[in-house]
């Protein structure tokens, strides 16, 4: 069956995709509409329960939940491009480094990665969130450090399997060097390996960002996001509860809808794993 | 003592000592130093000068790093800056609220994820199965915190069952105390158990293709018996083991939910301390914390060498 085919007919990675690509539609469409400007204070108009005019209420400040939403869409979405980018980045070298190193740069680079696997986190996000001060850049920052082991991890158990074929070694027979191997014949085969990683570690960051943006330490006001608006929400839980409810969703929706395109590719991509479940 | 064991213990002390380093590390590389951090932007030099001289800053990073080695290691950690008391007595107050809310929700996500998991495992491919791995996915995507405000929503605000948060301490009386643990351990619970469940379901999948399985059938035991008896024992092994690996994420999910209940544990002390620029609390809760977490790990793979003798064997 063709990847087409077997993409059709696999749901979870057909309503994981939808899912995906609403959350990637919403962001672009805020970055040119809303219903009303994100970031105006309307103070006689706050927390208002849904209306005709304000579809989701207003927050504390009189803004309009549905622009909130939608804005924080862009948050989320460049929290996670930047953290993937930075754990793919980094990641990839070490992990493609060690599988054609083998040796001792292998063992010092999976030693590092089980090192940074002690620390959790969002313990660490903190931490640094915390001594180098609040603000999205240091929690992307904090959150991308936690992605390169993981990829390193993902690069060097697949890029180990590519270099023990045959062709890689009719490579090496050819006079290629290690990273002209790398590059031409490992990377582009373990791809599919790396996208699937990269769609489930996206859904962490927006997460952890979430978290870290709730407890006040990643997006700062008056900059929308939806950890940030939890936190906000909290306060009014008995004046408006139904604010609290709306990001909560948002949140939900766009980590789902990633994780299940995750496992959709895993299956599509490799259907050796469908075959043996 | 087998290869095995001596190098995984090798490997435990050097991930703790690599730990310290960096965290100590983190604390050097701080814009200014603590003393300044701790005093805020406005404080004059001369008050900056004279609390890093407190704190001994002005001695050789060399010397403060084995100084506060030793200290650990001696049970003696750095005095609280905002608290004006010993950083080992907080440390000890806040666990008897975080330890008992780390225990209810673990065994509350083995409970879930156990029955959940087998179930699914013994419908497989049925409604039932993909009920409960739909459900689980979706818990996985749900944010702790966010379930924990919901738990609020729904059980303090609407039916007025719980309170919406805080913590009456256990001189209130046992029943009090864990009552007002409990939604916060569901909070906890239920995106472990998300997790937890699907890797069960796996588990007793791989084992029920076993050929034993296959035999203790063909000598006529039921399904359920077989399950019960023969797959569950050995599925065990690799939940266990995520069970462990799973603690780092408790660790973490506890400092944030603490916070959403107020509860006055060591994530709430750790944030805290950051509002008050508390440099010292914050470096030695970080270690504790991630000594806890390497210590967990490292019980875990003793653990596993002791349930799965093949390990040893191997030498891995």
């Amino acid at each position: 069956m063709t990847f087409n085919r077997r993409a059709l007919r696999h749901p979870s990675l057909a309503v994981g995709g939808v899912l995906t690509l609403l959350l990637i539609l919403v962001a672009l469409v805020s970055l040119f509409w809303t219903p009303w400007s994100a970031y105006l204070i309307d103070v006689p108009h706050r927390l208002l329960p849904p209306t005709e005019h304000h579809w989701l209420g207003t927050d504390p400040f009189g803004r309009d939940i549905v622009s909130l939403i939608l804005v924080g869409a862009q948050n989320s979405i460049m929290v996670g491009v930047i953290a993937v980018g930075i754990g793919l980045g980094f990641g990839t070298t070490l992990g493609a480094t060690a599988a054609a190193h083998r040796g001792w740069v292998e063992e010092l680079v999976m030693r590092l990665s089980d090192f940074t696997f002690a620390f959790p986190a969002v313990l660490s996000a903190i931490m640094l969130t915390a001594l180098l001060g609040p603000g999205i850049v240091n929690s992307i920052i904090a959150i991308g450090i936690f992605n390169v082991p993981v990829f390193a991890r993902v690069t060097r158990a697949s890029a180990n399997a590519i270099w023990a074929r045959e062709f890689v070694a009719a490579a090496r027979a050819a006079g290629k060097g290690r990273l002209r191997i790398t590059l031409e014949h490992v990377l582009p085969n373990i791809l599919s390996q790396l996208i699937v990683q990269a769609t489930i570690q996206f859904a962490t960051a927006i997460l952890a960002e979430a978290a870290l943006s709730y407890l006040g330490l990643g997006t700062q006001p008056p900059q929308p996001s939806w950890g940030r608006m939890l936190y906000d929400a909290q306060t009014y839980l008995f004046q408006a509860p139904s604010l609290a409810v709306f990001p909560g969703v948002a949140i939900a929706v766009a980590v789902l809808g990633l994780n299940l395109l995750g496992d959709g590719l895993r299956d599509v991509l490799d259907p050796r794993l469908v075959r043996s479940r | 003592m087998s290869v095995f064991l001596l190098k995984r213990f090798a490997t435990f002390i050097a991930t703790l000592i690599g730990a310290s380093i960096v965290i100590f590390l983190v604390l050097e590389i701080l814009p200014g130093n603590a003393a300044q951090t701790m005093l805020g932007p406005d404080a004059t030099p001369e008050t900056v000068a004279a609390l890093a001289h407190k704190l001994g800053l002005d001695r050789p990073p060399v010397a403060r790093y084995l100084e506060w080695v030793g200290g650990m290691l001696t049970g003696h950690l750095g005095n609280s800056y905002a608290y004006n008391s010993p950083v080992s007595e907080l440390i000890v107050e806040r666990l008897q609220v975080t330890v008992p809310l780390a225990l209810m929700s673990m065994l509350l996500t083995t409970v879930i994820a156990l029955s959940l998991g087998v179930y699914a495992a013994a419908r497989h491919n049925r409604i039932g199965d993909v009920s409960v791995m739909g459900v689980s996915q979706i818990g996985i995507a749900i944010p702790n915190f966010w379930f924990a405000i919901m738990l609020i929503l729904f059980f303090a605000v609407r039916l007025k069952w719980f309170s919406a948060g805080g913590f009456p301490g256990w001189g209130a009386g046992a029943w009090l105390a864990l009552k007002s643990l409990m939604l916060p351990s569901v909070a906890l619970a239920v995106v472990q158990a998300a997790i937890l469940a699907r890797i069960t379901r796996s588990a007793v999948l791989d084992v029920l293709r076993e050929d034993f399985v296959r035999t203790a059938r063909a000598k006529g035991l039921s399904r359920t018996a077989a399950l019960w008896r023969h797959v569950l024992r050995n599925a065990l092994i690799p939940v266990v083991t995520i069970m462990g690996l799973q603690f780092s994420n408790l660790l973490a999910g506890t400092i944030v939910v603490e916070n959403v209940f107020y509860l006055p544990g060591l994530g709430r002390l750790i944030f805290q301390s950051i509002s008050n620029r508390d440099v010292i609390v914050v470096r030695d809760v970080v270690m504790f914390l991630a000594a806890m977490v390497v210590v967990t790990n490292f019980v875990v793979d003793m653990l596993y060498a002791a349930i799965d003798p093949r390990l040893k064997a191997h030498d891995i």
